[in-house]
């Protein structure tokens, strides 16, 4: 791991999701200097989890491929994977920050052959697939993966299969020394773009996401749908395997609730409208029911939202689900009351899929920083915050297109700052 | 109809809920209700009812006024609680529709010989006349409201049920004659007495 070279004229650009990249992008090719550090061994972020965007249905590999050429061919990034910030001192153009740096215990000359990963036995819930696979002790993050270097899970480090992998290795690639280490360095401005996390669906008791195992949430089923996902790419059940052709979509699973989110997530009825395409797409005989309370497609993407509408085998029910029960074959039931004439309902399914809505991935108290926090978890555009600017889904609950935006915004805040350091120290 | 149904319909004409925000308890919480259906998708008793909570909140808003105030819906609630913890709005479901049913009974508009409302008479009634409940007095009255015939026949069905609540001191035959109260009976009377006053003369200055 190289020494982070910066100055006050540096901005430090924290996660590196689309947010982030975009953010850092839109810096240095303007010839600014940024670190951009991300807490993953990999750059992407959750986007890189998704196997089709809305509107358009195309696959975010495609952009993200740019965007990771666009950083190797930049001199001015650096980017720190495995890194966290822990602290930040100081004042707009004049801070020093913190981060700590967790060992891949893996360097610059592997080529992902994967003779590691081959003779490692030890095998660990894949978090990039949301536990519904199992990756090794030594892995690649995911085949797209920036930087493409395998990583060695700490849980193996000290056992017979660290020695293995190291064994296997024919580039000397892997360092079983590498320790945790800090590092401290100058910046002028910061970009916060630590992004999301799916709110925790188990806390939604009457949905019985802990006690069900036919009902998931919405980034579980997008995993499922890719074929380098844990089902490759067919949609099953995960009771017993078998394929699931009648699908629920339960919206504002969690948002829009005072009980959980107060906000609105603002993606999920275009996710849920994205994965009603998925269904359709691999059954023929496929029956999809969307339960909502209002459908919030805004401006362009109505035309969406009428197209799957005008499906034949795709039906609204208006009516926020109250409980999910299940029969003894496994099959979720969703209980309700419609506001369209009050009928009282129960409807049998497959699976249930759950729209769970976005949290801030940083809560609240665990900022590293002093800045303001808004009763949603999100950060405030406020002079308090100095010179840290928040980009994407940090700020709000937003779409891939709205937080590229957003952050490409964020990046010139932080560039008017080290402007002025540059214009005082001449 | 009763002088302040009479007087309420005059004041508030077609907007029913107006009258209902400013005289129902907690009837403000009415406009927060977005339709989604929670609550009487989780009301244990919601098969039960003419018209569940969403669909009371909607009519109100449309103004359904005779409708809403004769129904039998609010008086079937429970009280268990079930609507309040789920109300994505935090909307005191619960209390609107207790609020509502004392409403439309002061109307005079509450269905008559629904069970609930009878009940609620007679647990009153028991209980003001000496602050505690007499267990084998409201038993009694309650077997006996629709006579003399029917109240035998209820308290004979019912006849296992009260010889265990006496064997588990839970109901005295000795209640028959008196039975216990508190210290003060009538300073309670008093108090009550005062507080219906002001709840009268809220209502009244609200005609």
């Amino acid at each position: 791991m190289t020494e982070v070279v910066a100055t006050n004229e540096t901005i430090l650009v924290v996660g590196g999701g689309i947010s982030g990249m975009t953010a850092a992008l839109e810096a240095a090719e303007t010839g600014k200097r940024v670190v951009l550090v991300e807490k993953r061994p990999f750059l992407g972020g959750r986007v890189s989890q998704l196997y089709k965007y809305f509107p358009k249905l195309c696959h975010p590999t495609c952009g993200q491929e740019i965007n990771q050429r666009r950083i190797k061919m930049n001199p001015n990034i650096t980017v720190l994977t495995m890194a966290e910030v822990t602290g930040l001192e100081g004042e707009p153009g004049a801070y020093t920050a913190t981060v700590k740096l967790t060992p891949r215990y893996v360097n610059d000359n592997c080529t992902a052959c994967g003779e590691c990963a081959k003779v490692v036995e030890a095998e660990f819930d894949n978090e990039f697939d949301y536990g519904m696979s199992r990756h090794k002790g030594a892995y690649l993050p995911h085949v797209m993966a920036h930087p493409m270097q395998y990583v060695l899970d700490p849980r193996i480090i000290g056992t017979g299969d660290a020695q293995k992998a190291k064994d296997a290795c024919k580039y000397d690639a892997i360092d079983l020394d590498m320790e945790e280490r800090e590092t401290q360095f100058p910046c002028g401005a910061v970009i916060w773009a630590t992004g999301w996390k799916p709110y925790d669906a188990a806390r939604i008791q009457p949905y019985g996401y802990d006690r069900f195992e036919n009902v998931i949430t919405n980034v579980e089923f997008e995993r499922m749908a890719d074929p380098k996902g844990p089902t490759g790419g067919k949609i099953i059940r995960p009771s017993d395997g078998k394929e699931a052709k009648n699908i629920a979509f339960i919206q504002c699973a969690g948002s829009r609730d005072r009980n959980h989110l107060f906000h609105c997530s603002r993606i999920c009825c275009m996710a849920s409208l994205k994965q009603t395409h998925y269904v359709v797409d691999a059954y023929e005989d496929a029956q999809v029911t969307i339960y909502y309370i209002d459908i919030r497609a805004i401006d362009r993407f109505e035309d969406f939202y009428q197209n799957v509408r005008a499906m034949d085998n795709v039906g609204f029910v208006k009516s926020k689900v109250a409980n999910i029960i299940t029969d003894k074959d496994g099959n979720p039931i969703c209980r309700g009351v419609d506001t369209e004439g009050y009928h009282r309902y129960e409807n049998t399914h497959d699976l249930v899929v759950l729209a769970t809505g976005m949290e801030p991935s940083v809560s609240k108290s665990d900022f590293p920083v002093d800045i303001v926090i808004n009763r949603e978890g999100f950060i405030e555009p406020d002079p308090a915050n100095g010179g840290v600017f928040a980009a994407g889904s940090a700020s709000d609950a937003l779409d891939v297109n709205r937080a590229v935006q957003h952050a490409t915004g964020a990046a010139l805040k932080a560039i008017q700052v080290v402007n002025r350091v540059a214009g005082a120290e001449g | 109809m009763s002088d302040m149904n009479t007087a309420m319909v005059e004041k508030y004409r077609n907007d029913f809920l107006k009258e209902v925000v400013a005289n129902v308890e907690e009837g403000h919480w009415v406009k927060m209700c977005m339709q989604c259906g929670v609550c009487s998708g989780s009301c244990p008793l919601g098969p039960h009812w003419a018209h569940p909570p969403q669909e009371i909140f909607m009519m109100i808003r449309a103004g359904k006024r005779d409708e809403v105030l004769s129904s039998d819906s609010m008086w079937m609630c429970t009280s268990c609680y079930n609507c309040i913890v789920r109300c994505p709005r935090e909307l005191p479901i619960t209390h609107i529709m207790h609020g509502l049913a004392t409403y439309a009974k002061r109307l005079g508009l509450a269905p008559r010989n629904q069970p609930t409302s009878q009940f609620s008479e007679i647990f009153w009634n028991n209980m003001m006349k000496r602050g505690r409940v007499n267990e084998l007095k409201l038993g009694l009255s309650l077997y006996f409201k629709d006579g003399f015939g029917q109240g035998v026949k209820n308290a004979l069905a019912n006849q296992k049920l009260g010889m265990n609540m006496m064997k588990a001191k839970r109901m005295s035959p000795a209640e028959f004659f008196g039975g216990h109260g508190v210290e003060d009976t009538s300073g309670l009377q008093k108090m009550i007495k005062k507080a219906e006053e002001i709840e009268l003369a809220r209502l009244n200055a609200n005609k």
